[in-house]
């Protein structure tokens, strides 16, 4: 039986990640202090987080209840393996992203970086929100919170290319959040009479068994097109745009932050807002889970035709977080472990790739990937980190990404849905075919004649060292998943 | 004070005291100052309004004194819970409509700040009054200081938008009027307490409704009605808008609670399908004018609209979370409106325009400006956490209650002001800096701070702990709900 726990200890990470953007602020004319800061606050924050974790394991929950707006409506927070799951990842992630945002921002000697700093802990603080929501209404709240500021992330260029970018995620993310969201929201309110998540058990949703099955259904949808930042087609689009930002923001929250929120934020209300029974007595898991599948094998044939590399990497985003969605909706123990898993091994493999690009556009100014022949001789560290997270991203063991595969294959295999397992496969393949030819480019290939590369070396070592570990966890994680197989363990009892 | 103080007598009076002061001060400065300080006290004379009993549906404060008697009409004031929160706001409006036009009005100092006085005067009156007469008085009185703030002080088209604003709105009042009439000639008193009471035939109540009906929907104003209201706003200064938008819109769906719901309450059943239709055209018609706005100040005025429609919609739901809605975001629409027309008046009295390209790429420039500006824009699109996202919530959840196809076809509203608030924020941050002089503005003076920060507290200690205000109104709320459900 799970206990709970009521404690303010868990406002702790939440109070960091508040209180950070004001110091950062504060301490804006001078940098290195500014940047301390920073690290202060992700190191912090991940031990705060991490401090939760022996409780947790022990088949507690935490929770905390802040504020009552209306009866039914209150800004609620709760810890359990599936928020630890996103909460360690953003945090830990963080810390990597400060020191590689030195490295990219300074290099670059990029504009307005008080701002910019300011806006990546307000976003970490809104995906810590996320992480920790107990209810539908806070969830809300920090995905919008989200949404809003990391708005001038994207648009930090402020050129035409950027506002356009930047106007086209916002519209995505805030018109699908009051056109879907909002309603879908107030119907479960209606509806259930409650927006409180059933935390203990992925049984039992907050549905009641009288709630008219149509207007449930009807809800259900809603949640899913509303909850756009999870990226699934066709509301895709705001992803590849949102790639104008500076590379650091591609990666920390375009990989990581913003769409694991999409992603955690679906999956939460799929396994503590309706719960499997729900899901199940109405049939809405395995339609969902087609449309993952086609999300998975369509994003990955957009993603072959690109030659930039982030737009590349995009849609390879794309693609991945639908395998969360359909591990999530194949509504089995073994798919749903794999889908959760792949929140935190996509995690820490696709921060790589990104890591990777910003560090190669550092070093030699080059986004096109049929220009990058040769280069992996001068970056070998870079490249090196690339092939390895290439590797998880496909699919391969040891590296992370094989075990969410594994137990992917093995939910689609339990529940002989051929159509779901071809997806599967055939993104191996796929994935192959996008990422292959870029290492071996590097490796393989003679430089292009256009492209100077005897003055290339690689970025500073504030951006090297970040993807190097990044790149090493995700080999670890494959060799020995246990640390986030746990936080799903103690979900599925 | 003793228990006989009569209080709402002294909030009505007191501003008139100040008005007969204010003619014998000549110095354009101390007129301010002393209007400021008038503000001041009357909030202070309205501290016993916290002795307010919760839970209560019945009128408290009351006065009675008997007035014209062969007539039957009486004066007679009290508070309920619908009433009580909007006296509050407009008493603590008072004073920052006086800080907000300090600079922003330049001639006839003294001219103007009798008419606030004036205003606030007859708008508590408004409120207060339990005589049907006595009610019409204020509603009459508090049109002709609006209409000399506007034709004053107004801008270029002023006198175009005064008469518009007048015509109107009297148009309205004439109906009013003539409905007054009728109840007296059907139950011989004009005491609303006692109308409330007494049954009308729905042949009666049918005619009535409809005349008080039109007289209210043009103050709030509903669509097809609305036309008056961009023009006075746009033309207004800052203090007219912000009370215009604040306290006059309010009167109209004060005037549906009070009256059309309590009066005649079978008429309201039978036409609540309508005025939920209309409600929901004003919403989305709101919403979508105001997304091609180029005027600031006219962009928030179509925006009224569309919020003044989740008003009537939340009313004409009949339940209760649709009530408690319609109320806050009466109140909530008041703060941040306001609000949000003090940041035009800020912004014109450096840039001389309220385009919004001449306003354009503040946020190097005046990043306290932006601050207050993003946090009641991110209130008007109705922001979890947020005053507005309250009143939006409750009143959707009371129609989602009621009809589940109904609350969908209010969604796009919701949609449509974060597509028009955020593109109105997203330029003046962001925009390429229009204006040559630009980097010269000075941000927030102290000033602007004082009067913007009790109206930004008020966003988010609304949006966060709503209870109190909503346990002033439930008692009441419930009670006229039982009118027309019965």
């Amino acid at each position: 039986m799970t206990k709970f726990i009521t404690s303010g200890i868990i406002l702790l990470p939440l109070a960091i990640t508040l209180v950070a953007p004001f110091f950062i602020w504060l301490f804006r004319k001078n940098i290195n202090l500014r940047e301390t800061v920073s690290f202060v606050a992700a190191t912090s924050t991940f031990v705060s987080v991490l401090s939760l974790v022996p409780k947790v394991l022990s088949g507690h929950i935490y929770l905390y209840h802040l504020f009552t707006l209306l009866p039914g409506i209150t800004v609620k927070f709760c810890v359990d393996g599936l928020s630890l799951i996103f909460a360690v990842v953003a945090s830990f992630l963080w810390i990597f992203a400060t020191s590689y945002n030195i490295g990219y921002m300074r290099s670059l000697k990029e504009h307005a970086q008080t701002r910019y700093y300011f806006c990546f802990a307000v976003a970490i603080f809104g995906a810590i929100g996320v992480a920790f929501s107990a209810n539908i209404f806070t969830l809300y709240l920090f995905y919008e919170i989200i949404t809003i500021f990391t708005y001038p992330l994207v648009a930090h260029h402020q050129d035409e290319d950027a506002y356009t970018g930047a106007r086209k995620y916002i519209v995505y993310l805030m018109g699908t959040s009051k056109l879907f969201l909002l309603p879908a929201m107030i119907m479960t309110y209606v509806l259930a009479g409650t927006l409180d998540f059933h935390l203990g058990d992925m049984v039992h949703g907050i549905f009641p068994a009288t709630a008219d099955p149509m207007w449930v259904t009807v809800t259900y949808i809603l949640f899913i097109a509303g909850l756009a930042k999870a990226a699934i087609m066709p509301l895709h689009n705001w992803l590849p745009s949102a790639m104008v930002a500076p590379t650091p923001v591609s990666a920390l929250l375009h990989a990581v932050a913003v769409v694991k929120a999409g992603v955690f934020s679906i999956s939460r209300v799929i396994l503590s807002g309706f719960g499997i029974q729900t899901m199940n007595a109405l049939n809405l898991g395995i339609p969902t889970a087609y449309v993952a599948a086609f999300t998975i094998v369509a994003a990955s044939l957009i993603a072959l035709t690109k030659d930039d590399l982030k737009a590349r990497l995009a849609y390879s985003t794309v693609s991945q977080l639908s395998y969360i969605i359909i591990g999530v909706t194949m509504l089995t123990p073994m798919a749903v472990t794999g889908g959760l898993a792949h929140i935190a091994h996509h995690a820490f493999s696709k921060i790589t790739l990104f890591f990777a690009a910003g560090a190669i556009y550092v070093a030699t100014h080059l986004k096109k990937i049929s220009l990058m022949s040769g280069l992996g001789k001068k970056m070998p560290w870079t490249f090196g980190a690339f092939a390895i997270a290439s590797l998880s991203m496909i699919g391969v063991p040891p590296v992370c990404g094989f075990v969410s595969k594994w137990y992917l294959v093995n939910g689609a295999v339990d529940i002989n849905r051929v159509i779901l397992l071809t997806a599967l496969l055939l993104s191996t393949a796929l994935n192959a075919g996008y990422f292959g030819p870029i290492v071996y480019k590097a490796f393989f290939e003679q430089p292009r004649p256009e492209v100077n590369i005897t003055e290339f070396k690689e970025a500073p070592l504030t951006m090297v060292v970040p993807l190097t570990i990044t790149a090493m966890i995700s080999v670890l994680l494959g060799l020995y998943p246990e640390p986030f197989l746990q936080f799903i363990r103690i979900m599925m009892k | 004070m003793n228990s006989t103080w009569p209080v709402l007598t002294s909030l009505i009076a007191f501003p008139l005291v100040g008005v007969l002061i204010l003619v014998f001060v000549q110095k354009e400065k101390w007129v301010r100052i002393l209007t400021l300080i008038f503000g001041i006290i009357e909030i202070i004379l309205a501290l016993p309004l916290l002795k307010f009993k919760l839970g209560s549906s019945a009128f408290q404060f009351q006065e009675f004194h008997p007035w014209i008697t062969q007539w039957h009409i009486n004066y007679s004031l009290g508070i309920d819970g619908i009433s009580y929160l909007m006296v509050l706001l407009t008493i603590i409006l008072l004073p920052l409509c006086v800080l907000c036009s300090w600079t922003y009005i330049g001639q006839r100092i003294k001219e103007f700040h009798i008419c606030l006085l004036l205003m606030t005067s007859a708008c508590i009156g408004v409120f207060v009054a339990l005589d049907f007469v006595l009610f019409y008085i204020f509603w009459e009185a508090m049109l002709v200081p609006m209409f000399l703030l506007i034709a004053i002080w107004g801008g270029p088209e002023r006198k175009y938008a005064s008469i518009k604003f007048f015509i109107y709105t009297l148009a309205g009042s004439t109906l009013l009027l003539v409905a007054m009439i009728a109840f007296y000639k059907q139950a011989g008193t004009f005491s609303i307490p006692d109308l409330i009471a007494a049954d009308f035939s729905f042949r009666f109540q049918f005619w009535a409704f409809l005349a008080m009906a039109i007289a209210f929907a043009i103050k709030v104003p509903m669509f097809p009605f609305h036309t008056w209201l961009p023009a006075a706003h746009v033309q207004a200064p800052t203090a007219g808008s912000v009370l215009l938008a604040s306290v006059l819109l309010k009167m109209g769906t004060y005037g549906f609670l009070r009256f059309c719901l309590s009066l005649t309450p079978a008429a309201s059943v039978y036409f609540a399908p309508m005025m939920i239709a209309i409600s929901i055209a004003s919403i989305i018609y709101g919403g979508l004018v105001a997304l091609g706005q180029k005027d600031m100040k006219k962009l928030i005025a179509y925006s009224s609209v569309a919020h003044m429609g989740f008003v009537t919609l939340g009313i004409f739901i009949f339940n209760l979370r649709g009530a408690e809605g319609a109320l806050m975001q009466m109140l909530n629409h008041g703060i941040t409106t306001g609000g949000l027309f003090m940041l035009v008046g800020a912004i014109y009295e450096r840039s001389h325009s309220r385009d919004i390209s001449a306003n354009q790429g503040l946020s190097k420039f005046l990043p306290a400006y932006l601050f207050f500006f993003g946090l009641f824009s991110l209130s008007s699109l109705a922001f979890p956490g947020t005053n507005s996202f309250v009143g939006e919530a409750l009143v959707l959840i009371g129609t989602f209650n009621k009809n589940m196809v109904m609350g969908l076809l209010a969604i796009p509203g919701a949609l449509l002001a974060a597509a028009y608030m955020l593109r109105l924020l997203q330029k003046l941050a962001w925009g390429e800096p229009s204006a040559a002089g630009a980097q010269e503005w000075k941000d927030l003076n102290l000033r602007e701070w004082i009067y913007l920060l009790p109206l930004a507290i008020l966003v988010i200690y609304l949006g966060l702990a709503p209870g109190l205000a909503l346990k002033t109104m439930d008692a009441s709320l419930i009670q006229i709900l039982n009118y027309v459900t019965k």
